[in-house]
Order: C-alpha cells, then structure tokens, then sequence
C-alpha cells in the first residue's frame, strides 16, 4: 500500500424483488465473483448442499444466516453485506421480497444510494415490482437499477427485456424522483452481465451490473446546500487539566446538511438566537469549514443556552419550524395505525411528543394514487399529520433526508411502529427580530 | 472527486462517532466492552474522536475466561489507563465463586461461560448499553444483527423480533431490566479496521504481529501451547487444552488473527511484521477471520445460539 492510494467511496446498495426473484442469489453471485467469499463459506456451503441441496451450491445461503432462513429458503430479516473491488466499497443491504417484510425494504432503503429492484423476466411487472420502486422513490434513493433476472429461462429474449423495460417506464414518471435509471438483462444464477458481459445478449450494450455500480457518480448524493447541525452532545469537559480547557463549551454532532464555515453566522433553534461559529473542533485539530456528513464538535460565539434537539442553522435557505406536521409514513407495526393516537417522534437528535390528528389517506400500490382509508395496517404506506409537543427544526424529506425524515416510537412497548418522511415546510422560520442578538 | 466528499474510512468513522455520541446522550449508565482486541482498539479512537476534549463518559468492561493471553492483558490495562478510564475486570473465576456460573462438564473451553459474568456484571453495575466491536461482516448471524440490539430482561436477542432501524435515528428506549448492545463498527470489514489503525498508526497487542510460539495442531488448528502449570493447589485451568502425545506440535512463526482466549485462538502461519504486511495478507486470504475461531466451529448456528442466550 502506497500513500499515493487513491481513496476509495463507499457505495450502499440495496436489492429488492419479490419471493425467489433471486436477490439473494445475486449477491451470492456478486460476492462469488468479486471474489468475496472465503473458502471456510464455501466449504460450509458445499457441505450443507451435499447434506440438503442434493449437491447443489445454493448462493443464497451465504446471505441467510439466520436458522430459520435456511430452513424455509427464505429471508427474514434485513442482511447486510461488504463487497469491495479496487474501484469501490460497498454496503449491501439484501431486503426480502415478502409483502409483509415491506417494512424491512423501508429499513435497507433508508440509507441506500442505490436501488436494485430484480424483476423475474418470466412474470414481468408485477404489484411488487411498483411497490418497490415507489418505496425506493419514497426513501429518495437517487439511482436505481432494474436488473431483468432469469434471463436464462426466457431464451434471452431481447424482445421480452424491452417488454418488461417499456413496463416499468410507463409508470416511472409518476415517481420521477431518480436521478438515473438503468436497465440491464442478467442472469444471477449463471452470472451473465453481473460482473462479466454476457455472449448471450448480443443486443445489450452494457454495462455489466458491477460496472455500473462501480461508477455510478453519487459524489452529490448527500445535502451541501443550507447547514443543519443537530445538537446532539454537549461537550464539557469537567475536570479538564488544561486549564486551556476551562472555558470550553463544544456542541458536538453530526452535519445533517450543508457546510459549515469558521466565521459563519448561525441561527440556534427553536430559541432563535444567532451567533456566529467561533471554531469546528476536532480531535485531529480544527477545521475551517466541514460538511454533510461530518462529525465535530462546534464552538460558538457566544455563550448561549443551548442543549441536545436544539438545531444551528444556516441563514440560506432557512428550515421549517412547526409543531403541525404532514407527511408519509410507513407503518410497521401489527396493531394498525388510526388517527387520535399518541406517540413518541424521534427526529434528529430530538424526541418529543406527538399525535397523529388525522390519517389522510392509504397509497395504492397499482396506480400510486392516495385512497381514503380509516387505517394503516402493518407495510401500509399513508399520509397523516401530525401535532408534536414541541416545534420541530425540519426540511421537506426530497430536499434532505436527515432532516426531513422521523421515527414513531410506541410508548410502553418502545416498538419502533412507523418511518416517516415529512413534506416541505409550508413557510420557513421567521425570525422574529432580523438584527437582534444577544 | 469533489472535496466535500468522504472516503469510505471517513464515512464509517463519522457514523461511528455519531452512533457513539447516540449512546452517551441516550443511556444513564453505558458501559465500553474492551478485551484489547484490534476491533474494541479502533473503538477507543472513536470515542475519543467523538468526546475529547472531555472524558471518555464511560467506564471500560471486560469479561476474563482465565485463558487469556498475557500480552493482551497488559495491554489492555495500560490503554486504560492511558486514556484514564476507569477499566472494570469480571472472571469466571469469580463467577464460580459466587455460584454464577458452574464449570461444564468435560468442556475446556469458557466461551459460554462469559454469557452469565457478563449479565452478571450488566446486573452489578445497572448498565443499560453495552458498547461492542462486532462487525456484520464477521459472521452471518452478526450480518442481520442492528446497530442498537435490543436484549430483554434475560439478556436476549431476538433475530426475528428486531427493531426497524431507519436512517440514522436509533430507538433507545428501554423498560426497567432491559438492555442494549451497541455496535459503531457495525458495516465495518477486517480490512477497514487495519486500515483505521494503520491511518490512526494505533498500537496492537504484538501477538497480532509474527512471533515465534510454541504450538499443536488440534481439529484443523494450530493451537498455542499454554503456559505451563504451576502447582499452587488448584486444578490445572488447562486441563485439557494442553496436548496430547499424540498431536502433533512444533515451533513456528506464526501470529493471531483474531483473538478469543488462548484454547479458542487458531493461530496462522505468518511472517507479517507489521500493518502494511497484515493488510496486504488480509486481501489476500482466503478464509474468514473467524475461520481461526474454534468458538464458531461448533455448528452452522453456533453464534446465532449464543447471541439469543446473552452474547457479545
């Protein structure tokens, strides 16, 4: 290893299809041949296809690891895998393709940069394949992939790809919200066009799968535009034998959009105060600006009263700051979801309070339009609004997915019930006295 | 490349950090699980990337079998008191004592048996989080295991049962007597954490590094020798582990890849010296880290049991 490496980005991927589509198959092969399974996996695998898979090598069960997965050849739960080429790193989160397990999808999505949704070239486009390209749409994933898997079995059939293609771009534009969109004809199980170009497609120009998730450009995939810092530490030092450190009152916290600068004048929210950034401490020495996703500790100008949930804003473009909420959430709970309940809403470093005052409507998954419903069962996706106990700093989830996003937590059972993705502030904080400061 | 860009290192630091500061914020009584392995080393750094200039704000833990290696003791104690936190050390020594735990009938190795110190010391000290350097790429069990683990009120996991992890917004919230085990490292790989130390230039135990090691090959493994047995009228802790006639055992030069205690540890062939030499033989090999680990060879399922029962 050189100095002179260059750095490597990490890409996270999540696949999704319905039951047997073959995702995990495709990772198996992803990993098989970028050469990421290690020999012990292969011989546990070949040992248990002798004991139960008749000889035969089952990909999948590199990626099922839970005992019941590999009794009923399913997956369950959410499964996160690494594969690294000289080119890239990559977070694989594999999500199952189960009507009921929508809410895991939601999960592996949350975080992802890029969607592969596997259609079965045999069945075409079905409910389950609208359903997870809206959820990947919904999450504001910027890039998907569609990969028409099993091409095998239907002859590889350039006519029966551009079918399923021109299926799926019909109802693209009611989601219009990716940045790009690719099409590519595979075969997981032989490995065609997955990592090496098939002969077998003569008609697809390319790229291979790999060779587009190798290069796809998500440099521009996090929020640079407008600083959001939620406070999320108070950082004191208590007995500090620096006396240097005396005085040192640090917010720590994660950058959840945009840059911040040395100098920058800030806005503290909900107390609305301004100051000015007096340092970005670090433990490596201080910076002079840093970004959306970094982690450091910000010092201010003035001593401001200012603790955990509390949000340092840039001036332009201001958030939204409201207790009365509306948005999309995902529910995934089995006791449904009905207007007039109470929750606990976690949003950045804040928890507080809240009601859903009214659920407006369920998402059907056939023509995305909003129908008027009384409830949200368990992998429904609706519109509510919501009151919290106290104001919320936030931007509309397409603007930034840090800011824009909540959780709803059950109080006594603490279940994770819903995920939320809250649209655009109807107006941004005003501030009350533009020249004012303390 | 635009600057305001991370590399994959940075990415999977300043999510640690933030998972980290998540813990401090949210829990009364965190605890660090710190045994002086590479992965709990890289989480030092973290939190103190993530709390300095103030105080690491929680104590370390460590649960002993017996079997350690006594390089990886020393090391251990020094770092703590390097980064002047307080280190807390149970046994299961002390657990039989106490009747917390009984020796398994003709088993040697005290792996299980770290399960009831652990909840035990979870119990003594009202710890509500326990910090951990598991990583999903370390075992498929791991691989669908949260970032905020949820264990109940007898310290168990439920794979089927896990909380939605959404973006970044982890739920904390814990009843009376429940728990949470915590894991910044979670999309971390073997090769990303020799990385961080080589970047970060962090000290490691010297058995990670080629040494010459009297050892015996048992079941597919080179096994150390253990020290020998002093007669202070106990029972040989060893009995057991130490070879036999008829297994084969030699000198060689080799160093650990991964650390259990000395009974659990496969130790690998290797002249690697130092980090540049270990990444390099990371890429390159072809078995898993755990692959050495004779704790995980019991069965397909083995971590995905000792997780629902309490572990690590």
């Amino acid at each position: 290893m050189s100095d002179a490496q260059q750095t490597i980005e990490l890409l996270r991927f999540n696949t999704c299809g319905s039951v047997d589509d073959g995702k995990s198959t495709l990772i198996g092969r992803l990993l098989y041949d970028s050469k990421s399974i290690m020999e012990d996996q292969m011989e546990a695998l070949e040992r248990s296809a002798d004991i139960t898979g008749g000889g035969q090598v089952n990909l999948a069960n590199l990626t099922d690891g839970l005992r019941a997965e590999r009794e009923q050849g399913i997956t369950i739960d959410v499964a996160y895998r690494y594969v690294a080429t000289p080119k890239r790193k990559f977070i694989v989160a594999d999500t199952p393709g189960h009507v009921e397990y929508t809410r895991n999808m939601v999960t592996g999505a949350s975080t992802a940069n890029l969607s592969i949704v596997l259609v079965d070239a045999r069945n075409g486009v079905i409910e389950q394949t609208r359903r997870h390209s809206y959820i990947s749409a919904l999450l504001g994933i910027p890039h998907i992939v569609f990969a028409v898997n099993k091409m095998d079995l239907v002859d590889w059939s350039e006519e029966r790809f551009r079918e399923i293609r021109e299926g799926i771009e019909a109802f693209l534009p009611k989601l219009n919200l990716f940045k790009d969109v690719k099409f590519i004809p595979i075969s997981a199980l032989e490995g065609d066009n997955v990592v090496t170009f098939s002969d077998r497609t003569p008609w697809y120009e390319g790229p291979t799968l790999l060779g587009h998730i190798e290069s796809v450009h998500i440099a521009s995939d996090w929020n640079l535009n407008g600083l959001r810092f939620p406070v999320q530490w108070v950082n004191r030092p208590n007995n500090p034998t620096d006396p240097a450190l005396h005085d040192f009152r640090g917010l720590s916290g994660q950058i959840a959009g945009g840059i911040v600068k040395v100098g920058q004048e800030v806005l503290v929210l909900p107390s609305g105060q301004k100051s000015r950034i007096q340092e970005i401490w670090t433990y490596d020495g201080p910076l002079e600006e840093a970004f959306c996703p970094q982690s450091v500790t910000l010092r201010l100008e003035d001593d401001l009263d200012i603790s955990r949930g509390d949000t340092i804003v840039g001036l332009d473009p201001l958030p939204g700051h409201s207790a009365e909420l509306a948005g999309r959430v995902c529910w995934m709970n089995p006791r449904p979801l009905t207007a007039g309940k109470k929750y606990f809403l976690k949003h950045g470093t804040q928890t507080v309070q809240a009601m859903v005052t009214s659920l407006e409507s369920r998402i059907d998954f056939e023509t995305f339009e909003p129908k008027e419903a009384s409830e949200l069962a368990m992998n429904d996706i609706g519109e509510v609004r919501i009151r919290t106990a106290k104001p919320l700093t936030y931007d509309g989830y397409t603007a930034n997915r840090l800011t824009g996003s909540f959780v709803l937590v059950e109080p006594g059972t603490n279940a994770t019930v819903a995920a939320g993705m809250l649209h655009p502030p109807a107006q941004t904080y005003k501030p009350e006295y533009t020249d004012f400061s303390i | 490349m635009s600057s305001y860009h991370l590399d994959h290192l940075a990415y999977l630091e300043t999510e640690a950090i933030h998972v980290l500061r998540e813990v401090a914020a949210e829990f009364e009584r965190p605890a660090v699980l710190f045994s002086g392995g590479k992965d709990s080393i890289c989480i030092l750094r973290l939190a103190e990337k993530a709390f300095r200039p103030s105080e690491i704000p929680m104590p370390f833990l460590n649960v002993e079998t017996g079997h350690e290696f006594p390089e990886l003791i020393e090391f251990r104690d020094r770092r703590a008191e390097e980064l002047g936190a307080k280190l807390i050390v149970r046994t299961v020594d002390e657990a039989f004592e106490k009747g917390l735990a009984t020796p398994t009938p003709g088993q040697v190795s005290r792996n299980q048996l770290q399960i009831p110190v652990l909840l035990g010391a979870i119990e003594e000290f009202q710890f509500d989080c326990c910090i951990g350097g598991a990583r999903r790429d370390e075992e498929k069990a791991r691989a669908k295991e949260r970032f905020f683990s949820f264990r109940d009120a007898f310290g168990q996991w439920d794979p089927k049962n896990q909380r939605p992890e959404i973006w970044n917004l982890y739920n904390a919230r814990l009843n009376p007597g429940e728990n949470m085990r915590v894991f910044p490292l979670s999309n971390w790989t073997e090769t990303d954490v020799w990385e961080y130390i080589k970047k970060e230039e962090l000290e490691v135990p010297n058995i990670y590094f080629s040494h010459e090691r009297e050892c015996f090959h048992r079941a597919g493994q080179w096994l150390p020798v253990p020290p020998a047995y002093e007669a202070n009228g106990k029972a040989d802790p060893y009995e057991g582990a130490r070879p036999t006639e008829q297994e084969e055992h030699r000198r060689m030069i080799c160093r650990v890849r991964t650390i259990a205690d000395m009974i659990s540890t496969g130790m690998i062939e290797s002249p690697a010296e130092n980090i540049d030499d270990i990444i390099s033989e990371v890429a390159a090999a072809r078995v898993t880290e755990r692959g050495t680990r004779a704790d995980d060879k019991a069965s397909e399922a083995a971590m995905e049991d000792r997780k629902k029962a309490g572990y690590f």
